[in-house]
């Protein structure tokens, strides 16, 4: 079966598994890897992505499901990699490993088009799905209230 | 297909961030010969060594563009190290941050030791690196000196160029190149390093992250993301027991499966196991999935061999069975037994602390090629000498058919020290005739994992009639890391070094013992090691003798571990101390450290007020690594954890540091990590299989429960510089423990806490 998406803004149709979970879609046949299994059982959130602007869990989610629909991945969320989560993740050097934070900056951005200047502990609740076991969390809310255009806060 | 995905390029990235392009260069291992894709690695280009240019040692080249590019022979996982050696190699040099490419070095014993581990890339390396760049120096400064007919002692190097400063004449790196090159490599007495004040950059308080942009935009190439031509993607079955092997197994189901290509047996795995593959069946497919679905449909039946008999909760009452009788005694200063006899009062406890295992975000996985009897692998490894060998020895071949090319690691915490996971795509990729790509789910890391030891300890304290400790009898019972390589069931002398034997305390009388645990599961390193469950039995001890006096914990730390000074091995009653392989005159065990890093973290959480805000506030500190950390930690009560971390203070000595931003956060990283040790963390057995399986029964801490607030207080120092990425994690399970205690009344002497907390 051929199924249709639309990923970062290019129509592409794949002839897989419509089982297949969308990570693998992404990874081993698109050739994204900037989404990264991390559980394949949704409780770390390293592979979010967003399917129609809302966050889910790429490896439990059937390639089906994206059929005539709009994946965004990291590789798309601005198309100079300038969006203001990127940008306040870097100057804060939030990423120690980093194999995380693709999901976690999916997460955020969400986050931020639903509630612009979320408060910490909006910020706690929406990601707190997405696992790192580095321990960046206090730099990772640190960056999205930047990101929002808020003080920093303490950390 | 209409036309390729959008892709954000490095180079509009850069300048969306108005970045250095040439400063930023991720510098991927040069790879063999074809096109890979977005994800894998680009077509070789000559590495720029083999080109002209200087090129003095295997990690400096500066090319006749001026370009320089330092090679980065540690493996990064989250340290930061490839944002640290280039910058202390740079400044010694007098390179331009913005004209250096960094290179991630292959496997080779011609880089000195690459294990990255024991928190030792700086601490070791120091010296030799800023020696690496020093060499070039010299060089560049010789031939531009004989140029010009001047002394070299009146130029300078800076701003990659050289400059004699009395006739204001200046030739750049590049332009100098070809012509040091030709001059003779000085020995390292005649390379003069620079005055510390001179290195301009190494402790400036923000260096740029190198790979960050490349970690928010998806392309920083980890284990996974590296993809060949024609490669298949395997998931193996192993022994859920270690020892276990297939019994018999029925392929025809998995074979079904659209995209399963074969199925491969891989032998069991013979004692001592080391990092040998782990035997079973392998499922290679055209992708993940089928090979996941592949391995689902195997049948197999296995037999469990002698560890089916492992049970984590029979083994801890073995093991604390085994604190009760005495040990191996390590340590010995005065009389114990008579000091005890004579003691007012006896304060002592035991405690334990489970498995644990590392489950780094990204899970083992490693690629290889095998073609005309050599092998090349691709992975995310913290020991690329070690893959090397390991895979040479599963292939039967030399290690000059091998290479091991070292990917960014997802996280490492010493799982990826081992090479197991290269060895098993090594092996596959000689059996399959293709690439194969070895791919580890969760439910893979957790079950086959070299965890932490688990333990139990029984620690006594004598107290005279003022409540002074005058006795301390220490025993601690746990399978060793040794047991992986040979027959052995107890702790042994260098073993006990994580925070036994260097234990700095002011008391007459002392015993530390090592007692008995035979090893039923692989052990391996986990970020700080033994010293997790040693700074947990002793920081918790100590504040249990506080209360028992009814003191402040803080000054019976103080007054346990007495005056500055530095501690000879007689007066540590011990024969000799590893000392993380550092010579004690260089990294003494040094009291007075210990106890600064106490004064200033209670200082900064106001320690002496901390009884007026309502939360429960706990303390503890530990030397690890020749560093000296302590950790102040505040609770308050938590709707559905009962618990949960307000606010940490921690306070690092670790000499001098190369970048305070990665140290601290490090640091921050180091109290997630430890709070998940401490208050979630464990790994048990039953029937010898674990019983987690993914992050659900395996937790560790999410965002929500850990401190909003983690103050970093790194001691200025311009001593030799110790470890930085574990030292931190030791104090803050202790803190927890008895900060709970603060809070609650309840005093929680087994990991996790949590679990305590709810029985």
């Amino acid at each position: 079966m051929s199924v249709r998406i639309r990923v970062n803004g290019v129509e592409k149709t794949l002839d897989v598994d419509p089982e297949m979970p969308l990570l693998w879609a992404l990874r081993d046949v698109l050739g994204l890897t900037g989404t990264k299994y991390g559980c394949g059982q949704a409780l770390c959130g390293a592979c979010a992505v967003h399917l129609d602007g809302q966050v889910v869990r790429a490896c439990v989610t059937p390639v089906r499901r994206a059929d005539g629909h709009s994946v965004t991945t990291i590789e798309g969320l601005a198309p100079d990699g300038s969006h203001p989560l990127q940008r306040a993740w870097v100057e804060l050097g939030v990423p120690q490993c980093g194999f995380c934070q693709a999901g976690q900056i999916m997460t955020a951005a969400a986050l931020l088009k639903a509630k612009p200047k979320p408060s910490d502990d909006e910020i706690d609740q929406s990601m707190a799905g997405n696992l790192c076991r580095c321990g960046a969390y206090p730099r990772i809310r640190a960056a999205i209230r930047k990101a929002a255009g808020m003080p920093e806060g303490e950390r | 297909m209409s036309q390729d995905v959008v892709r954000v390029t490095r180079r509009s990235f850069l300048v969306g961030l108005n970045l250095s392009l040439a400063g930023l260069a991720l510098g991927l291992p040069a790879l063999a010969d074809e096109p890979s894709g977005r994800a894998g690695p680009g077509p070789r280009a000559a590495a720029p060594e083999d080109g002209p240019g200087l090129h003095p040692n295997p990690f400096v080249h500066v090319a006749p563009d001026g370009m320089v590019t330092i090679v980065c022979h540690r493996s990064e996982m989250g340290q930061g190290v490839r944002s640290s050696i280039p910058v202390l190699i740079a400044d010694e040099l007098g390179a331009d941050m913005a004209r250096v490419v960094v290179r991630q070095a292959d496997g080779d014993k011609k880089y000195g030791d690459q294990n990255t581990d024991g928190s030792s890339s700086i601490r070791k390396f120091y010296d030799d690196l800023r020696y690496v760049g020093a060499t070039a120096r010299t060089m560049l400064v010789a031939a531009a000196a004989a140029k010009w007919k001047v002394k070299p002692e009146t130029c300078e190097a800076r701003g990659n160029a050289v400059v004699h400063p009395p006739t204001k004449r200046s030739l750049g790196f590049g332009e100098l190149a070809e012509a040091a090159a030709k001059l003779p490599v000085p020995n390292r007495e005649n390379v003069k390093l620079r005055p510390r004040s001179e290195l301009l950059r190494v402790n400036s308080p923000s260096l740029p992250l190198l790979d960050g942009p490349a970690y928010v935009t998806g392309q920083a190439v980890y284990g996974a993301d590296v993809k060949l031509p024609d490669m298949l993607i395997a998931v193996i079955a192993r022994p859920p027991v270690v020892g276990g092997k297939v019994a018999r197994y029925d392929a025809s189901r998995a074979l079904k499966i659209p995209g399963v290509k074969r199925v491969v047996e891989m032998p069991a795995a013979q004692r001592p196991y080391g990092f040998q593959p782990w035997g079973g069946i392998a499922v290679l497919a055209e992708n993940t999935w089928a090979a996941m679905r592949g391995r689902a449909a195997l049948d197999i039946t296995w037999d469990p061999g002698d560890n089916v008999v492992y049970d984590s909760s029979t083994y801890r009452e073995k093991l604390l069975a085994s604190v009760r009788e005495p040990g191996t005694p390590y340590r010995n200063v005065g009389d114990v037994d008579a000091a005890f006899a004579k003691a007012a009062r006896v304060v002592e406890a035991e405690y334990t602390v489970p498995h644990l295992a590392q489950m780094p975000m990204e899970p083992p996985v490693a690629i290889a090629r095998f073609a005309g009897g050599r092998c090349e692998v691709w992975a995310p490894t913290q020991h690329p000498q070690a893959a090397r060998a390991q895979v040479a020895k599963t292939l039967g071949i030399g290690e000059d058919a091998v290479a091991v090319h070292v990917t960014l690691l997802g996280g490492g915490f010493g799982r990826k020290s081992k090479a197991d996971f290269s060895a098993e795509a090594a092996f596959l990729a000689r059996e399959a005739g293709v690439p194969v790509r070895v791919q580890w789910t969760r439910e893979d890391d957790i079950h086959h994992c070299y965890y932490n030891a688990v333990n139990a300890q029984r620690i006594r304290a004598g107290l005279d009639a003022n409540g002074k400790v005058i006795a301390w009898h220490h025993r601690t019972a746990f399978p060793p890391i040794g047991s992986i390589f040979t027959e052995t069931d107890k702790p042994g002398l260098n073993d006990l070094q994580q925070g036994v034997l260097d234990l700095a305390l002011d008391v007459p009388n002392v015993r530390a013992e090592g007692c008995k645990a035979d090893a039923h599961v692989r052990i391996g390193w986990y970020r700080s090691v033994y010293n997790i469950f040693h700074a947990f039995g002793i920081g918790s001890l100590i504040d249990e003798i506080a209360h028992a006096r009814g003191a402040d914990p803080r000054d019976v730390w103080l007054e346990i571990i007495g005056p500055p000074r530095t501690m000879s091995l007689q007066d540590l009653g011990i024969e000799k101390l590893a000392n993380y392989g550092e010579k004690l005159e260089k990294h003494p065990v040094d009291a007075g450290r210990l106890r600064r890093v106490i004064e200033r973290v209670t200082a900064s959480a106001n320690w002496s007020g901390r009884k007026k805000d309502g939360r429960g506030y706990g303390l503890a500190a530990h030397r690890s690594f020749v560093t000296y950390t302590a950790v102040v930690l505040a609770v308050v009560p938590d709707e559905r954890n009962k618990v949960r971390v307000d606010e940490a203070w921690i306070c690092m000595d670790a000499g001098s540091v190369v970048n305070q931003d990665r140290a601290r956060a490090q640091m921050e990283g180091s109290v997630v990590m430890g709070i998940s040790n401490a208050f979630l963390g464990g790994i048990t057995m039953k029937g010898g299989a674990t019983e987690q399986s993914n992050f659900r029964d395996a937790r560790i801490a999410r965002i929500g429960e850990v401190p909003r607030k983690i103050h970093v207080d790194l001691v200025p120092s311009d001593g030799p510089p110790c470890g930085v990425g574990e030292p931190g994690v030791p104090p803050v399970g202790p803190a927890l423990a008895n900060a709970v205690f603060a809070l609650t009344g309840k005093r929680i002497r087994e990991v996790p806490i949590l679990r305590g907390l709810f029985a």
